[in-house]
């Protein structure tokens, strides 16, 4: 990493046009990044929950408030677009999908499909 | 710990515990979804069925090796500077210990309960 280099760099993250295929990518590691950041939080959670009438009382509040609500839809679009996108990567290493309009398509179905679902499984257990 | 998590072994590795954890995850949702339990002492007894215990301890499990060769694979491409680096990993490796410890002692807690 430290040895020169003449190579041209561009890494404005503004101004690369990512392929659906690395939009879907980095997704998965953004996603990935929010879940392994929630781990502690979840913990808490379970702790919590598990702690007696009181204490499920309150953790029940907490994903019921207006700001619990938003952390559960991130994290359950998190887990979906993960799950999905990991999917999709366990098929393409079993030679499934790897051909160019598979590989695109699916990517795009990946990457459309965890919002809404997210939105959907979180309305459902809460 | 980091040679032990390289290469092949950690490839292998990430896609043995993921198949695990996304199977779990479809079945909590899924219960959860379908017949969420009604009261703290349904839950509690749900979270200290064997079963549910035992799988529950293997989730907790695989999602510390799964995150740690995820984050340690996002470390290793924007940290480069050895000092940070070796800073973030032992942090991670420090947050995903204590989170995992605590855990355990949840379940193994509701368990007894």
């Amino acid at each position: 990493m430290t040895a020169a280099s003449k190579r041209p760099i561009f890494l404005n993250l503004l101004e690369i046009r990512l392929p659906i295929g690395g939009v879907m990518s980095i997704l998965h590691r953004v996603s990935g990044a929010v879940m392994f950041l929630a781990i502690p939080l979840m913990v808490y959670l379970l702790d919590l929950s598990l702690s007696g009438p009181e204490g499920f009382a309150a953790a029940d509040a907490l994903v019921h408030s207006w700001f619990g609500v938003l952390v559960v839809f991130a994290l359950m679009w998190s887990l979906l677009h993960h799950l999905l996108a990991g999917i999709r990567y366990l098929l393409i290493d079993v030679h499934l999908g790897v051909e160019k309009p598979v590989f695109r398509q699916t990517a795009w179905a990946v990457t459309v499909a965890a919002p809404p679902l997210a939105l959907i499984l979180t309305g459902v257990v809460l | 710990m980091s040679r032990k998590a390289s290469g092949l072994r950690a490839w292998a590795l990430q896609r043995a515990t993921a198949v695990y954890l996304g199977l779990f995850f479809i079945y909590l949702v899924g219960a959860l979804a379908v017949a969420p339990p009604a009261d703290a002492a349904a839950w509690q007894a749900w979270m200290s069925h064997p079963v549910m215990s035992i799988a529950s301890l293997v989730f907790v499990l695989a999602l510390l090796v799964h995150a740690w060769v995820g984050v340690r694979d996002i470390i290793i491409d924007y940290l480069w500077h050895t000092g940070v680096r070796m800073a973030a990993l032992a942090l991670v490796a420090l947050v995903l210990a204590g989170s995992g410890l605590w855990a355990l002692q949840t379940l193994v807690l509701a368990r007894l309960a």
